[in-house]
């Protein structure tokens, strides 16, 4: 009961303080430390659990414990991470997110597509498309050649859709004025909805950033050669070795975050004229 | 101009049925084609074995009815699907639609929980300055992270402590479903201007009645709109939840259990139930988005 008692104690006061600095001003530290005041106070707790109540590792090691596994273990983690994302997930990426958007450029030329198309496109993009994963894995074998074929698969609907939602994102204005320019179809495409659909463009290669991790990582379960993300997880949670497979989330919501904010990151450059970027 | 004056062909070809049903049909013509391209060396391999010369008639016909093939034609799955749901007794542990139906409770328990989850997390966060500054950046952060690749575990320990069953699964398609609601939801509950919100404050309406009969309806709409989003995701979950369990039953153990036995068609017939149930449940979101939108005085 004390040591109960002690823990909310612990969250009350961090609460406490997370909403003073939340209240006080608006400047750029009460923006990025109330979440990370919340995240540590979050792993606090959690170690604190974990320790009075004597909680067994293989349910729920500390964070303590996870992050000796994330040092012990770096060269194995490191092996993973470039089987699962440079390899799988990276190469399926870029070239389902590559094609889809040469198709989209396609369907805009032909109206006839883009109608029978999309609704389509918008239809499996709501499918559970990963379930094609064991189908791959008999495919394409078991390394990483399956699993970017599946990344291949989630990634392109997505990106059709965004691609072709963007490239009707000109108003008759600004079509209109390029005409009077005298500017051809490619000219136009080039300089004008190219640039234009780029907001709806990276909004379909940031949805396919985790859809890619996600699915490398989940056809790695139907098969895999003895390294990569998603198979150490599932033969560590098997001999209940919890530390790792914590350690192993860690890499992948970093590896993730990463590969999203670099994406975001290239956004900001590319589409610093739209009105969410400017300040 | 009226209707009737533009002329038939090109209204046809200015709808969407048509287009949409070429699209399909050319699907369905690749899949077949792939079938026979996919399927022939097996078929070549096997009359070079009994040493009998195939005529291209003959070559097709085969690659489109192996026992297993490395892709199934159409009317294969559609045979399995009509043999493994109506022709089988619902009780027995081939029917398909006992495999749904675990799947579909699944999907749908972890939807319920992670919704209404979402929805308060979301009014918590739009009335606590502290929540909104400390837990909404992490919300947004934890979309970046792979969530599918916790299932095992997840499945292991609630296992370990003696929940198993649907709970497990549940809780993975609560996870899936939570994110969308919740970002969803804020943006709807944020949705009402400066100018509706100073008009209830002429009201001198309490924080309370501005959520009830402001914040909330305007929300409707974004609601719907992540709900659909988070059907969808609570059915991956739910079948993702499924494959570490070791293939009891469910879609996701049909499609483990037929890949370890390299029975392909029994695969795409669970992919095509799937896809079945995830429009049917987008679907569902849908009628009651109208009839809801209908009841609120529909715009």
């Amino acid at each position: 009961m004390v040591q109960l008692i002690g823990i909310a104690a612990v969250w009350l006061v961090a609460w406490k303080v997370n909403a003073w600095v939340s209240a006080s001003g608006n400047s750029r530290i009460s923006r990025w430390l109330p979440p990370v005041l919340f995240g540590v106070t979050v792993l606090v707790v959690w170690e604190l659990a974990v320790r009075v109540y004597d909680i067994s590792p293989v349910l729920l090691p500390a964070p303590s414990a996870i992050r000796v596994a994330l040092v012990e273990n770096t060269a194995v983690l490191w092996e993973d991470v470039v089987q699962t994302f440079f390899r799988g997930a990276l190469s399926g990426y870029a070239i389902g997110c590559g094609s889809a958007f040469l198709v989209g450029i396609l369907v805009d030329r032909v109206p006839f597509l883009k109608r029978g198309l999309l609704p389509v496109g918008n239809f499996v993009a709501a499918l559970p498309i990963i379930g094609m994963a064991p189908i791959m894995v008999m495919w394409f074998g078991f390394d990483w050649q399956s699993k970017a074929a599946i990344v291949v698969l989630m990634c392109f609907f997505p990106m059709l859709v965004n691609t072709v939602q963007g490239l009707a994102a000109t108003d008759h204005m600004q079509r209109d004025l390029m005409r009077t320019y005298a500017s051809g179809y490619w000219q136009t495409l080039v300089k004008l909805r190219l640039p234009a659909a780029m907001p709806f463009v990276f909004n379909g290669l940031k949805i396919c950033t985790t859809l890619a991790l996600i699915g490398a990582i989940v056809a790695e379960f139907f098969g895999s050669p003895t390294k990569g993300m998603g198979f150490r997880i599932s033969t560590e949670v098997g001999r209940l070795a919890l530390d790792m497979v914590w350690a192993e989330i860690t890499v992948a919501a970093l590896v993730g975050s990463g590969f999203y904010g670099l994406v975001a990151l290239l956004e900001k450059r590319v589409t610093f004229w739209h009105p969410s970027h400017r300040h | 101009m009226s209707d009737a004056a533009v002329p038939l062909r090109s209204r046809i070809w200015a709808g969407q049925v048509i287009p949409v049903v070429v699209v399909v049909a050319a699907i369905i013509a690749i899949w077949y084609a792939g079938a026979v391209w996919l399927n022939a060396p097996w078929a070549l391999d096997q009359a070079g074995r009994d040493e009998v010369e195939l005529s291209a008639t003959e070559l097709v016909a085969d690659t489109w009815s192996q026992e297993r093939p490395v892709l199934p034609a159409p009317h294969q799955v559609v045979q399995d699907l009509w043999k493994s749901t109506i022709g089988t007794r619902i009780t027995s542990k081939r029917s398909l639609f006992r495999h749904a139906w675990i799947t579909l409770s699944a999907t749908l328990a972890g939807f319920a929980l992670g919704s209404g989850l979402g929805i308060l997390l979301a009014v918590g966060i739009v009335h606590d300055r502290t929540m909104n500054a400390s837990v909404m950046p992490w919300v947004i952060a934890s979309q970046t992270i792979p969530i599918l690749a916790i299932a095992p575990m997840i499945i292991v320990v609630l296992n370990s402590i003696g929940i198993s069953g649907l709970l497990p699964k549940a809780i993975i398609s609560m996870y899936l479903s939570f994110f969308p609601v919740v970002v969803g939801m804020v943006k709807g509950l944020r949705s009402p201007n400066k100018m509706l919100l100073d008009q209830m404050h002429t009201w001198n309406a309490s924080r309370s009645q501005t959520f009830w009969r402001l914040r909330l309806p305007s929300a409707v709409p974004y609601l719907f709109t992540s709900l659909k989003i988070g059907v969808a995701a609570s059915l991956v979950g739910a079948i993702i939840g499924e494959l570490p369990t070791g293939a009891v039953a469910g879609l996701g153990a049909r499609m483990l259990s037929g890949s370890y036995y390299g029975q392909t068609v029994q695969i795409w017939s669970a992919l095509v139930m799937a896809a079945i149930l995830a429009a049917a449940l987008v679907a569902l979101v849908g009628v009651a988005e109208r009839a809801t939108l209908r009841v609120m005085g529909g715009r």
